[in-house]
């Protein structure tokens, strides 16, 4: 139990990662596996910013002088996953488009029909 | 047969995951970058938004790495959907009359609080990544609700080269003042004012042009086609 008050938030993240794994090797529907390639990248997103987490943490801004800046939470993490948030909206609006045009030529998103889809 | 082994995979992956995590303590990272961020960053960024500060000042470069993938990703999109532009109109309906006006009375608001939070990014949460999502749902906003308008393709054009043209020549200004690509050669004001932080708040502001006119180009290209 006191694995899960330490690491609750790995737990979720490692969680939804794994739901996202799970999604991307299983499921046969083009638009179920973005979902998991978009579960997954949120599973990343809340690891990374649960790294750079401190215990009582505040949001690194001074937005009045003298604030205290010893529980102020790690910024570089942060600054990466405002990053990897865009990225991952790109990625998620490419694979979309792609599956667009796949339906369109093939007629169907079933990855198992499509024969050169198939693996 | 799939299933199983993608359980397995699952398995293994998560075991050694969890091997791996448990060395890693939650709540304590002191980071040396974090902390020297944190400690000196207002001194020479002059912005208050420490994560500012590093996105578009420290990381300046990074971040210009990203608005190219962002850049590629919507021409790539829009050159995978007009591959093969069929001329079918699509019929619409119009809107009732209290979602039509509706829309259009909520999205200079919406517009406005997006240019709020891209014109603050160095003083409160924000920037312009989320201001340019915000002013994206705008005008998705308006094409969920008012049908039948469409933004213009050559002005999201002009705004996300101005944007990125923006971007690029302050980092060559910065090349030309002090010697590096991107230096904050601006004077940095004071701390918590609205025009402080040098070149932050002018790079933020194109950042939130580009992205703003990049989503709402995505948003059309999209629609178009479904």
């Amino acid at each position: 139990m006191s694995f899960l008050n330490n690491y609750i938030y790995y737990t979720g993240a490692f969680g939804l990662i794994l739901v996202g794994l799970y999604i991307i090797l299983v499921k046969h529907n083009l638009i179920k596996v973005i979902i998991g390639l978009g579960i997954l990248d949120t599973g990343v997103n809340l690891f990374l910013i649960s790294v750079g987490y401190i215990t009582k943490g505040t949001a690194p801004i001074f937005s009045r002088p003298g604030i205290d800046s010893e529980h102020m939470v790690d910024p570089v993490p942060q600054a990466l996953v405002l990053t990897a948030i865009v990225i991952g909206i790109a990625v998620l609006a490419l694979a979309l488009s792609l599956a667009i045009r796949l339906y369109q030529h093939y007629g169907t998103l079933n990855l198992r029909k499509i024969r050169e889809q198939r693996w | 047969m799939r299933r199983i082994v993608a359980i397995l995979l699952l398995i293994i992956v998560a075991v050694g995951i969890s091997l791996s995590l448990a060395k890693i303590p939650f709540g304590s990272p002191e980071t040396k970058a974090g902390r020297y961020y944190i400690d000196e960053g207002i001194k020479e960024t002059g912005a208050t938004n420490i994560v500012t500060s590093v996105v578009v000042n420290y990381r300046a470069f990074d971040t210009l790495g990203e608005v190219t993938v962002l850049f590629i990703a919507a021409i790539g999109l829009g050159a995978v959907l007009t591959a093969s532009v069929g001329e079918e109109t699509r019929k619409t309906e119009p809107a009732s009359l209290v979602l039509y006006t509706g829309c259009r009375l909520l999205f200079p608001l919406i517009l406005i609080f997006g240019t709020y939070i891209f014109i603050h990014g160095h003083l409160s949460p924000g920037g312009g990544f989320q201001g340019g999502a915000i002013i994206a749902s705008g005008f998705l906003l308006i094409y969920l609700g008012c049908r039948e308008r469409r933004i213009s393709q050559k002005a999201s054009k002009l705004a996300e080269s101005l944007g990125g043209l923006v971007f690029v020549i302050i980092g060559l200004l910065g090349l030309v003042f002090g010697g590096y690509f991107l230096l904050n050669f601006l004077p940095k004001g004071t701390a918590n004012a609205l025009f402080s932080a040098g070149i932050i708040p002018i790079i933020y502001i194109a950042i939130g042009f580009k992205v703003g006119s990049e989503l709402a180009s995505i948003i059309d290209n999209l629609i178009e086609e479904s």
